[in-house]
């Protein structure tokens, strides 16, 4: 029997939908193996048709992109009704990935942002968007915007995790190779990664690390060989999973974290921190912190995937 | 009832935590705000310790070690200076006073400048205020909800 499936896309770019297409002609293996029966970026269904399911119809939902409004949430809960397995696919469904930096504002500095000051924005009339409105017999009513982005297992039970800005394409058919063949480990955990961390798998020479300043990757270029904390670029590789293929590595891009911590691992982004300053060199608070100032935006930098899901997940107010 | 700073104290074994303890036994008399830990190094307290002292509710965060050149490790001090001083460049962006967090060295016959520095430091958490950012960061997610009706039911720690 054929597999039922959803894919949906929350606060998303698209990308996870992408790295599905990119089985290439594996997807026509998907297809022998499940029917999709929800997929907005690429078919034409309707919520209507997702409500009219009977409960636990759909075998797997693979849901991509994290939580940022009312309708991210509505259809999270509708999809976690009607299928047996929830799957947060990618970064964001994970840990609320890029979009997820913006707890770093609150709403209004947002819209206030986007609608009213950008620089190529013409709004006049001071428009942000609505919640409802009404034209004659007809109300519409549109998403609230929320302030907080969340992690798809913020708000509904998520059965399985696979990590990855995008993730890795094959990682993704596998991951379904585990369904068909009713081969899933145990509910919780990350499917289609490793579980040690990046540095592991990378075949870059590691010495003695002693950074004595900190480049971006404009500022010089890398060489092909060396481990690039210890050429002093940041590189979130030690405190990230591996399972990606060294990808950005292996294209000369110091690791920005996309596949998330590793297990038991409470915060990423501050183990990064934890494990950049321990390998600076310098012992005197003066000479840290002229190496410290080489360091740009180290919050971000070392959160760029995994603010929302972190201990603290927003600015305070 | 007026507010008493809630500190958790993350000293190492072999300098600070024995000045807390030298302290103790010398009775000199300090504030009794802080909760110690005891930590093998200050380079064993992983900054996310601090995180998530300052998240479940403490007010303030101590971390004791020993004397620059002392450390029983070798250089385990210095690698909790360098991410104490990290981690205070990146506490304002959470709206947390950076003041919160501190770092001190005290060596295992000091106990009565241990004493001095959880005084001094529990005046300057004092004088900051009460921390609760858990309950600010979820007060801040009130609004988040499908319709504005659910808006008053969401209370605490809705997930």
């Amino acid at each position: 029997m054929k597999l039922n499936i959803g894919i949906y896309w929350g606060a998303a770019c698209g990308g996870c939908d992408v790295a599905i297409l990119d089985t290439h002609e594996k997807l026509l293996e998907i297809a022998d193996m499940a029917d999709i029966h929800l997929w907005p970026i690429a078919m034409d269904f309707k919520y209507s048709d997702v409500r009219a399911m009977k409960d636990g119809y759909l075998d797997a939902v693979l849901f991509s992109g994290g939580v940022r409004n009312s309708e991210n949430e509505e259809i999270a809960k509708l999809l976690r009704a009607k299928t047996k397995t929830m799957i947060a696919l990618g970064a964001c469904a994970q840990m609320g990935g890029v979009p997820g930096l913006a707890n770093m504002y609150t709403r209004e500095d947002i819209l206030k942002r986007v609608y009213l000051e950008s620089e190529s924005t013409a709004n006049t009339e001071g428009i942000v968007p609505l919640e409802g409105a009404k034209n004659g017999a007809h109300e519409l009513e549109l998403p609230r915007f929320y302030n907080t982005v969340k992690t798809l297992s913020q708000v509904v039970d998520v059965d399985y995790t696979i990590p990855g800005c995008p993730p890795a394409s094959m990682q993704i058919y596998s991951a379904l190779g585990l369904i068909w063949d009713n081969m899933l480990p145990k509910k919780g955990s990350i499917i289609g990664a490793g579980d040690r961390a990046l540095c592991d798998e990378c075949s870059r020479k590691k010495s003695e690390k002693t950074i004595t300043k900190i480049f971006r990757t404009h500022e010089k270029l890398p060489d092909a060989e060396t481990c690039f904390l210890e050429q002093g670029f940041i590189c979130l590789g030690p405190a990230t999973r591996s399972g990606c293929g060294s990808r950005c590595i292996k294209s000369g891009t110091p690791c920005r974290g996309c596949y998330g911590p590793l297990d038991d691992v409470a915060d990423q982004g501050i183990k990064m921190l934890s494990a950049l300053a321990s390998v600076i060199e310098a012992k005197d608070e003066k000479d840290i912190d002229a190496v410290l100032d080489t360091v740009v935006d180290p919050l971000r930098t070392f959160h760029r995937f995994s603010l929302a899901s972190s201990i603290l997940r927003r600015k305070k107010a | 009832m007026a507010f008493e700073p809630r500190i958790v104290g993350f000293l190492c074994n072999w300098c600070t935590y024995t000045g807390a303890d030298l302290a103790g036994t010398a009775r000199v008399k300090y504030s009794p705000n802080i909760r110690s830990i005891r930590v093998m190094c200050s380079g064993r307290v992983d900054p996310v310790f601090v995180i998530k002292a300052l998240y479940e509710g403490a007010d303030g965060v101590l971390l004791g070690g020993c004397h620059p050149g002392d450390c029983h490790y070798q250089e385990g001090n210095y690698k909790a200076l360098r991410r104490y001083l990290l981690l205070k460049r990146i506490l304002p962006e959470y709206g947390i006073e950076p003041g919160r967090v501190r770092l001190e060295w005290v060596s295992a016959s000091e106990g009565e400048r241990f004493g001095r520095v959880v005084d001094e430091f529990t005046e300057e958490i004092r004088k900051l205020g009460p921390l609760k950012i858990k309950e600010s960061i979820f007060e801040s997610m009130r609004g988040d909800v499908l319709h504005e009706s659910e808006r008053s039911e969401q209370t605490g720690e809705a997930r």
